[in-house]
This record gives structure tokens, C-alpha cells and sequence, in this order.
């Protein structure tokens, strides 16, 4: 029978395992790594996966740059658990992104390559105090609304490390949020340093979200695949809408001043985004680009001959203890 | 000297030592070899913070001034900070720094160990607490020293410079002020920590297949705040902002 033939054509085996694969994802049915999946999705979940795992990562860096100057004992040591916390999501997503066959070394090499990339928002440079509140109060805040979303990713490995990190940062959201208020509860130099990052900080917080969903390259493919599971815009509207009564509670002013509460959708809407800075800062342009990657460069190559060592000690297996 | 007194101060002076080192380690954030490395070092950092803080509480529970633990930690000069002058030294390179805790941590995972049964329970519960973090401190970084003695040329040569480098500040660990003077028979003798002291650590080099400097000398004044210049510079960076707004609360 002619229709024999055809139903064993390569194109039409592959049509049926993409059909399959995409009735699975319908069904809510997490993807494995020993799965059959299109490399198309691969590919895009791996992109991910790594991304994530760098701005973990290279994130450490702004907050880091104030662990020896936090004001006291016990900011110093909420900080230092904070950054040790986002070290910690860097190590669950590299392994999450390896059941896909990619190793931590390969994932660093294609970002000191320039291959792989991190969030922006690092880009920007922490100037005061009051910036390690903004950054947890605003920036894992943003963040926490796209991984609450991505608990539910179709990537089996890549929604239980979001099920793990989700945990860890309401925390980091809470001690953000604390600071800002103990700022604005403070002396007006305190007050001036908190507006002063809120003012910094709050529009590369929302364009954490990315690109209005008209203008995004990868969404529509994503959310069939349910790696994305909400468009950029809707996660953007989830976090204006919980953040802006919380800054007005403690007194912050909002840097927008087209921003006004609309009645019909219940929703804030919000003045134009600067998507110009975004584009420079995702190019490569912003304060911080060049430092994040020399910095991240520099740290691993002096850890070469540490891990070289490491590695020879291991491999001649001498026992001790 | 008064006991009472001489506890204050031993107490600052076990917090000094902390809180210096736990400064010094903070500074390998974003900077380790590999991730889990540098997050072992965070987290050391955090063992010492806490400890300062406890060992600041309790001398300021015994001469109650209105005076915070942050207050000590933040807003005494040079010349009062008390740590040993190890402590206070560069991070240097990943042998240097290990090197640094291993000796350091070896003192003090003696020196807890002792005064987990003093007399005086208030130090005695304060020691045992901490001697389960500086026993893994110890073990964490005795380990890399083996790792680098039996690794490769380079990391052995490394481990050796680092022990040349930071021989010298060994002894100032021990030395006997007043305080302990006062203490006899509350804390132990410092000479006595010293020896079993020197066969750890001599036990711990020859598993290394590393060795001492040749040349024994030894600088000291820590304990009497007599510091490197090295002290000034971490003061200035964990002070900024208590400095410039005074009274400010964060
Ligand atoms: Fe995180
Ligand atoms: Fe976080």
C-alpha cells in the first residue's frame, strides 16, 4: 500500500514524535532528560537554564560589592546568607542545565565567550546602601514573579530547581524590602539614599521582564512548549501592580510620572519604558559590562591552577584524614 | 586587674579575632576557585560574624555600658581592636588564604576546645558553640593543604610560599596578656595551646609534604593592639557607613 510508505517517510515519523511531544506538554506532563524532544526545545530550554544560572551568578557581584562596608552585624550577615543563597540557585541550575549534556565548564566558557548571556539588570553598578534593599526588594522581586511562573516549566529538571530557589527568595525579597523601610524610617540622608535607588532601580527592574510581548523574538514558541508559561507583559503587570503599593506604603516615590491607577482593568499602567537602554545595556553598553565579565574572568582564571591541583590530587587517589 | 575586667577583655578579644577574619574571608565573595568554594568561604565568614557578635555580647554583659556588640565592632580605633595580627593579613592567593585558616582555625579549635570547660559557663557555652564551626574550618582547609602539597608543582610551591609568608605571625597567637594572667585557671594557658598548637600543625605539614620557614622569627603585638597596616584599611571599609552617619540605625 502506497500510504505504508509514506507513513514511514522521515518527515512524517518526526511530524508524529513532534505531535506526541507537544500532546504530552498539553497533558501538563513533564519533559525528562531522557526524553525524545525536539532540539529546537533543547536548545531554547538550555539557553535558559544557562542564562539563569549566570545572572545567579554574576548577580553575586553588585550585592557583593557591599558585604565589607554593610552598616552592621547583623545586615552584614543577612547579606552574606542572601549572596550565599543566590550562589547556591548557580549550583541546582548548572546541574539542572547538565541532565541536558552540557557541563558548568562548558556553560562558563560560553560566557566569558560572549555565546551565552546573563540578566541586564547586573549591569548596573550598586552606589549606596540602599541599593542591596532595591536590588532585593525590586530585582529579586521581578524575579520571583517569573520563577513562581516557572515552577510550572515543562522541563522537569528546571521546574524543581524553581520549586527549590522559590523558597529561598521571599526571603531575599523580605530582607530588600526591610532595609528600604529601615532607610526611610531613617535620617534624611538615609531617606535621599533610598529614594536615590528606588529611582535607579526601578525601571531596569521592569525591563527584567523583557521586551513588550509584540516586540519578543521567543515568546510565542515558548509558551506552546510551556517553558514560559506567561507572556513578559503579564508577569511585568504582576510585579508593577504588588511592588507600587508597597513603595507607597513606606513613603517611596515612583520615578514615572505618567504612572496612574486605571480603574477599568484594576491595573496600573505605566509611562513608556526606555527600551533604547535596554538594547545598549543587553549590547554590552551598560556602566557595569565590561567589569561583570573581566571580573568573572579574572576570579576563574586564578582558580585555574586551584581546580588543576584539585584535579591531579584526585586523580593520584592518596588517602588521608 | 579585676576578673571581671580581665573576662571583658578577653571576651573583645576573642570577638576581634573573629570579626577580622570573617572580614578578610568576605572578600573571596564572587572571587573563589569554583562556586562551591567560594560559597565555603562565605559561609566561614559567617561562622566568624556570628561568633564576634556572641563574644561582644557577652563582655558587654559584664561591664553594661549602653554599648552594643555593633558599637564594638564598629566604632573603636586601631589601636583598640585586639585580634592577632594573622588574622588581619592579606588573603593573598587560594593556598595563602587556606594556609591562613588552617593555622588560625587549628589555634582556635584548641583553644574552644579548652575553654569549653572552663569555670566560667557563660565562655564555656560560647566556646563549644563555636568549636563545631572552627573544627570544620580546620578540616575544610587542612584538606586543600593536602590537595596543594600533593597536587601539582605549582599549588605545592604556592602552599610552601604561603607558609614562609605567614610563619611569622604564628606566635603572636599566643602570646599572654594581663588578661590571661588574671584568668589562670578560668582560660587555658596559652603556652600550652601553643604546643599542642605546634604538633598539629607540624603533624598537618609533614602530611603536606610542606615545611616551616628556616628562619624562626616572629613578629607579635596584636593582643596589645600594637597592628600591621593592614588593620587600618579592613577599618575603614567595615566602618564607612557607621562613620558617616553617626547615630544613623540601619
Ligand atoms: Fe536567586
Ligand atoms: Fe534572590
Amino acid at each position: 500500500m502506497s500510504s505504508t510508505i509514506e507513513q514511514n517517510s522521515p518527515t512524517t515519523v518526526m511530524q508524529e514524535r513532534l505531535d506526541q511531544f507537544q500532546a504530552r506538554i498539553d497533558a501538563d506532563e513533564k519533559i525528562e532528560p531522557k526524553d525524545w524532544m525536539p532540539e529546537e526545545y533543547r536548545k531554547t530550554v538550555l539557553r535558559q537554564m544557562s542564562q539563569h544560572a549566570h545572572s545567579e551568578v554574576i548577580g553575586m557581584q553588585p550585592e557583593g560589592n557591599w558585604i565589607l562596608r554593610a552598616p552592621c552585624l547583623r545586615a552584614k550577615k543577612i547579606l552574606l546568607a542572601k549572596i550565599q543563597d543566590e550562589g547556591g540557585h548557580g549550583l541546582y541550575l548548572y546541574s539542572a542545565a547538565e541532565t541536558l549534556g552540557t557541563g558548568r565548564e562548558a556553560l562558563i566558557e560560553s560566557l566569558h565567550n560572549g555565546k551565552a548571556k546573563y540578566s541586564s539588570i547586573f549591569n548596573y553598578p550598586t552606589l549606596n546602601w540602599a541599593d542591596i534593599g532595591a536590588i532585593g526588594w525590586l530585582v529579586d522581586g521581578a524575579a520571583i514573579v517569573n520563577q513562581v511562573s516557572l515552577q510550572r516549566t515543562s522541563y522537569g529538571p528546571y521546574a524543581r530547581a524553581m520549586v527549590r530557589i522559590c523558597k529561598e527568595e521571599s526571603f531575599h525579597q523580605r530582607q530588600g524590602y526591610e532595609i528600604m523601610t529601615t532607610m526611610m524610617r531613617g535620617n534624611s540622608a538615609q531617606k535621599e539614599m533610598a529614594q536615590d535607588a528606588m529611582n535607579r532601580w526601578w525601571w531596569p527592574a521592569l525591563m527584567m521582564f523583557g521586551p513588550h510581548d509584540k516586540d519578543s523574538a521567543h515568546t510565542q514558541q515558548s509558551m506552546q512548549w510551556r517553558i514560559k508559561r506567561e507572556s513578559n507583559d503579564v508577569l511585568r503587570q504582576r510585579f508593577i501592580d504588588k511592588t507600587i503599593d508597597q513603595a507607597h506604603l513606606i513613603g517611596l516615590t515612583i520615578p514615572d510620572e505618567q504612572l496612574k491607577y486605571n480603574e477599568d482593568t484594576k491595573h496600573w499602567d505605566i509611562g513608556p519604558i526606555n527600551w533604547d537602554e535596554f538594547w545598549q545595556v543587553v549590547g554590552g553598553h551598560g556602566l557595569c559590562n565590561e567589569q561583570r565579565m573581566k571580573h568573572h574572568i579574572r576570579a576563574h582564571q586564578d582558580g585555574q591552577w586551584v581546580r588543576e591541583a584539585a584535579n591531579a590530587f584526585a586523580q593520584k587517589q592518596i588517602s588521608f584524614n | 586587674m579585676e576578673t571581671q575586667q580581665a573576662l571583658y577583655q578577653y571576651a573583645v578579644r576573642l570577638g576581634d579575632n573573629s570579626l577580622i577574619m570573617a572580614q578578610r574571608l568576605a572578600e573571596w565573595c564572587s572571587n573563589g576557585p569554583i562556586l562551591e568554594e567560594d560559597l565555603a568561604l562565605t559561609n566561614a565568614a559567617l561562622d566568624y560574624l556570628g561568633e564576634a557578635e556572641n563574644y561582644y555580647n557577652y563582655a558587654l554583659s559584664l561591664e553594661p555600658d549602653g554599648r552594643t556588640a555593633d558599637d564594638l565592632a564598629y566604632l573603636r580605633n586601631e589601636r583598640q581592636y585586639y585580634n592577632c595580627l594573622l588574622a588581619e593579613q592579606p588573603n593573598g592567593d587560594y593556598a595563602q588564604t587556606m594556609v591562613k585558616l588552617a593555622l588560625f582555625s587549628a589555634y582556635l579549635k584548641l583553644l574552644y576546645d579548652a575553654l569549653s570547660q572552663s569555670t566560667d559557663t557563660n565562655l564555656s557555652a560560647l566556646a563549644s558553640k563555636s568549636l563545631k564551626e572552627v573544627k570544620y574550618h580546620f578540616r575544610h582547609s587542612s584538606e586543600w593543604m593536602i590537595r596543594f602539597g600533593h597536587g601539582t608543582e605549582e599549588s605545592k610551591s604556592r602552599a610552601q610560599q604561603a607558609i614562609y609568608e605567614l610563619w611569622r605571625f604564628t606566635s603572636d597567637m599566643f602570646e599572654t596578656t594581663a588578661a590571661d594572667a588574671t584568668l589562670k585557671g578560668i582560660v587555658p594557658d596559652p603556652a600550652s595551646i601553643q604546643s599542642e598548637w605546634n604538633s598539629v600543625i607540624n603533624d598537618l605539614l609533614s602530611r603536606c609534604g610542606l615545611k616551616k620557614p628556616e628562619d624562626p622569627y616572629q613578629v607579635k603585638g596584636g593582643y596589645q593592639a600594637k597592628h600591621t597596616e593592614h588593620l587600618g584599611h579592613i577599618l575603614c571599609e567595615l566602618q564607612f557607613l557607621q562613620r558617616a552617619y553617626p547615630g544613623a540605625k540601619w
